[in-house]
C-alpha cells in the first residue's frame, strides 16, 4: 500500500476533473466510459494478476449486467433498488456458473474456455429479438435512484462511476491483501502445495471468479446507463481483448495499473480516432510496441518494482 | 426440410469445413510446436483473399492471381514472424494474445486502407463455372465441388508432409516435446519460422479460394480464427489428424445448424423471432462442444501430447 499515493491521485485528479473546466458533455462521457471500463479491467486485474486466470471473456460480465438493464427498462422496470442487484447478480450467478467448469481447466485452456462462454453470452445476445437482437436496445430513459432522476445529472453521474470506480478497487485491493487473497496468489504460483498445506484450490478461484464477474456487472449498469444503449457488441471478444490489454498496458501486479491502463488506453483511442480516420494503424503497433518493451506496464514506468 | 436441401448443405458444411482446416492447421502446428497463441492467424486468410483477388483483378485470371497470392501470402508470414512473433515466443500467453491482437487491429485497418471498406467481389473463374449434377435434378456450384477437392488434395499432402518425411517428423517431434528436439541439435527456431511461413500460406490459400464463395472484407478473418481455435482446441493442440475430423465436424454442425435450428425453432417462436434465435443457437452450438472437450477431455479428441 505504499505505492497507494498514485492510484489515489488518479482518482482525486478524476474527482476534481469536473470543477477544473472538464465539467462538459463530452469530457465527461469521455471520462465516464474509462472509469467503466477501468472498473471493469480492475476486476480482470484482480483475476490475472492476483489468481493467474487470464480470461478472455470479461466482456460477457460486463454484457450480462448491461442486458440486465435493458430487459428489465423493456418491462417498465427502472428503479436502481432492483436493476442494479439484478444487474450484479445477474453477472456474477453467469460467473459462477461458466466459472463452474471453466476455473477447473488452467493456462491457455482456460483463456479458450473462457473465451467459449464469452462467444456463447454474445451469440445469445444477438438472439434476443424483443430486445434487438443484432441491433442492440435503446434504453427509453436512464436508471431512476428511488424515484429521482439523478443518474440524468451528469455531475451526479460522474461522481457515481467514480465512486464505483474507487469501490471496486477497494474491494478487489482489500480481498487480495486478505487471506483469501494469499491463498489466491499461493494457487497461483504452485497449487500442489496448496493442496498439501489442506486447502482445496477450487472454490477460491471460483469466488474469485464470481467476484470478478460481480464488479463486470456493476460497469455494465453503469456502462448501459451511460450511454443509454446496448448491444451484442458489448461482449464481443475483441472487447474483451481491449481489457486485457487496458491490464497489460497498466501492468500485471498492481490492481491500479488497471486503472491506469483504461484511462490511458480510452483517451488515447478517442485522440487517436479525432486526429485521423485510420488511426488503428497506429494503435495496433502501439499495442504490439507496449506488449514487446513496457515489461512492468505504465505502473512500472512509474514505480519501478523493487526487490 | 428435404432429402436435397440437406444434401446441399451438408457439402456446404463440408466445404466449411476444409477452409477451417487450411486455417487450423497452421495455427495447431504453431500453437502445438512452440506453444504459441497466434490470434494475428485469421488475418493471414483476410490477406490471402485480399491478394488473391487484388492479382486476379490486376493480371485478369484468378489462376494467375492464386499463383501469386501464395508466395506473397508466405511473405507477409515471414515478415511478420520475424518483425514481431520472434519476440514473443519466450513470453507469456497473455503477451503473445495481446501483441497478436494489435497485428490484427492493425492488418484489418491497412486492408481498409488499401483496398477500401467495401466488400470486394471476386468472380469465379470461368472454367469452374456452372453446376455439376450431384443427383437428377440437383444442381450443385462446380467451383464448391472444386472447393472441396482442393482442399480433401492439401490435406492429403499435409498429412504426407508431416508423416512421411524428415522435416514431418521434426515437427511432430516439436508439438511433443520441443526443448527435447531443441537438446537433439536440431535448430528449433528455424524450423518454427519454416511452420510458421507454411502455415500463414495455408491460411492464406484458404482465403483466396473463399474469395469467389465469400464477400473479401476487413474482418473476415476474425470469424474464422475464432471457428479455428475451435477446430484445434476440439481437435488436440498440435495434431493435424485432429485438426481435420475437428474441422468437418464444426463446419457441418455449424452450416446443419444454421439451416435447420431456425425450422426446429419455429416450432415454439414466431418466424423472424425464431429465424434469430436459432441462428444464435446454431452458432452456439460449436462454442458448446468446445467447453465440453475443454472441461472433460481437455487434451482434445486426438491428444499429441503425452501426460
Amino acid at each position: 500500500m505504499r505505492e497507494a499515493w498514485l492510484p489515489l491521485a488518479v482518482l482525486l485528479a478524476l474527482g476534481l476533473a469536473p470543477l477544473a473546466g472538464f465539467g462538459g458533455a463530452y469530457e465527461t462521457t469521455l471520462m465516464a466510459r474509462a472509469m467503466i471500463l477501468g472498473m471493469a479491467a480492475v476486476a480482470l486485474s484482480f483475476l490475472v494478476g492476483g489468481a493467474g486466470l487470464v480470461s478472455l471473456g470479461h466482456a460477457a460480465s460486463i454484457g450480462v449486467g448491461a442486458y440486465a438493464v435493458a430487459i428489465l427498462d423493456a418491462h417498465g422496470v427502472t428503479e436502481a433498488a432492483l436493476v442494479l442487484p439484478a444487474a450484479v447478480g445477474a453477472a456474477t450467478l453467469f460467473a459462477l456458473a461458466t466459472g463452474a467448469i471453466a476455473v477447473r481447466t488452467t493456462g491457455v485452456h482456460f483463456i479458450m474456455i473462457t473465451l467459449a462462454f464469452g462467444q456463447m453470452a454474445f451469440f445469445t445476445a444477438s438472439s434476443l429479438a424483443a430486445y434487438g437482437g443484432d441491433d442492440g436496445y435503446t434504453l427509453f430513459s436512464r436508471t431512476e435512484a428511488f424515484g429521482t432522476r439523478l443518474l440524468e445529472d451528469r455531475l451526479a453521474f460522474h461522481y457515481i462511476c467514480l465512486g464505483a470506480l474507487a469501490l471496486s478497487w477497494a474491494l478487489s485491493a482489500m480481498l487480495l491483501a486478505s487471506r483469501f487473497g494469499r491463498v489466491l496468489r499461493a494457487v497461483r504460483e504452485n497449487p500442489q502445495r496448496v493442496e498439501a498445506v489442506g486447502l482445496a484450490p477450487y472454490p477460491f478461484r471460483l469466488v474469485a471468479y464470481g467476484i470478478a464477474g460481480g464488479i463486470g456487472g456493476l460497469a455494465g449498469f453503469l456502462l448501459a446507463n451511460a450511454t443509454e444503449f446496448v448491444s451484442p457488441a458489448t461482449l464481443s471478444w475483441q472487447r474483451s481483448g481491449e481489457l486485457l490489454f487496458m491490464v497489460i498496458l497498466g501492468g500485471v501486479g498492481r490492481l491500479w495499473g488497471a486503472i491506469l491502463g483504461a484511462l490511458v488506453f480510452v483517451m488515447l483511442e478517442t485522440w487517436l480516432a479525432e486526429q485521423m480516420q485510420h488511426w488503428k494503424l497506429v494503435f495496433g503497433p502501439m499495442l504490439v510496441l507496449a506488449v514487446l518493451f513496457l515489461r512492468g506496464g505504465l505502473a512500472g514506468l512509474v514505480t519501478p518494482r523493487h526487490g | 426440410m428435404t432429402t436435397q436441401l440437406l444434401l446441399v448443405q451438408a457439402l456446404n458444411g463440408l466445404q466449411l469445413g476444409i477452409l477451417l482446416f487450411l486455417v487450423a492447421a497452421g495455427l495447431t502446428l504453431v500453437f502445438g510446436v512452440m506453444d504459441f497463441i497466434n490470434l494475428a492467424h485469421g488475418v493471414q486468410y483476410m490477406l490471402g483473399a485480399y491478394l488473391g483477388a487484388a492479382f486476379a483483378a490486376a493480371t485478369g485470371s484468378f489462376w494467375l492471381g492464386l499463383l501469386l497470392a501464395l508466395p506473397a501470402a508466405l511473405t507477409v508470414g515471414l515478415v511478420l514472424e520475424l518483425l514481431v512473433f520472434r519476440h514473443l515466443y519466450a513470453r507469456d500467453h497473455l503477451s503473445q494474445v495481446l501483441a497478436t491482437f494489435g497485428v490484427i487491429l492493425f492488418l484489418n485497418e491497412a486492408v481498409k486502407v488499401v483496398w477500401g471498406a467495401a466488400p470486394l467481389q471476386v468472380a469465379i473463374p470461368p472454367q469452374l463455372e456452372g453446376g455439376i449434377e450431384i443427383m437428377p435434378g440437383l444442381q450443385y456450384p462446380l467451383y464448391r465441388v472444386a472447393v472441396l477437392v482442393a482442399g480433401v488434395a492439401t490435406a492429403l499432402g499435409l498429412w504426407w508432409l508431416v508423416e512421411r518425411t524428415r522435416a514431418g517428423m521434426l515437427v511432430r517431434a516439436g508439438a511433443t516435446n520441443a526443448p527435447m528436439v531443441s537438446a537433439l541439435g536440431v535448430d528449433i527456431t528455424r524450423l518454427f519460422t519454416l511452420v510458421f511461413a507454411f502455415g500463414a500460406m495455408l491460411a492464406g490459400f484458404a482465403g483466396v479460394l473463399a474469395g469467389p464463395i465469400f464477400s473479401v472484407e476487413p474482418g473476415m478473418g476474425d470469424n474464422v480464427l475464432i471457428l479455428a481455435f475451435v477446430v484445434i482446441v476440439i481437435g488436440g493442440i498440435g495434431s493435424i489428424r485432429g485438426a481435420f475430423v475437428a474441422a468437418l465436424l464444426v463446419g457441418l454442425v455449424d452450416t446443419l445448424g444454421k439451416s435447420l435450428m431456425p425450422d426446429l425453432m419455429r416450432l415454439f417462436l414466431d418466424a423472424s423471432a425464431a429465424r434469430q434465435a436459432g441462428a444464435a443457437l446454431a452458432s452456439m452450438l460449436v462454442y458448446v462442444a468446445m467447453a465440453a472437450i475443454l472441461a472433460f477431455r481437455p487434451a482434445g479428441l486426438f491428444p499429441v501430447r503425452a501426460g
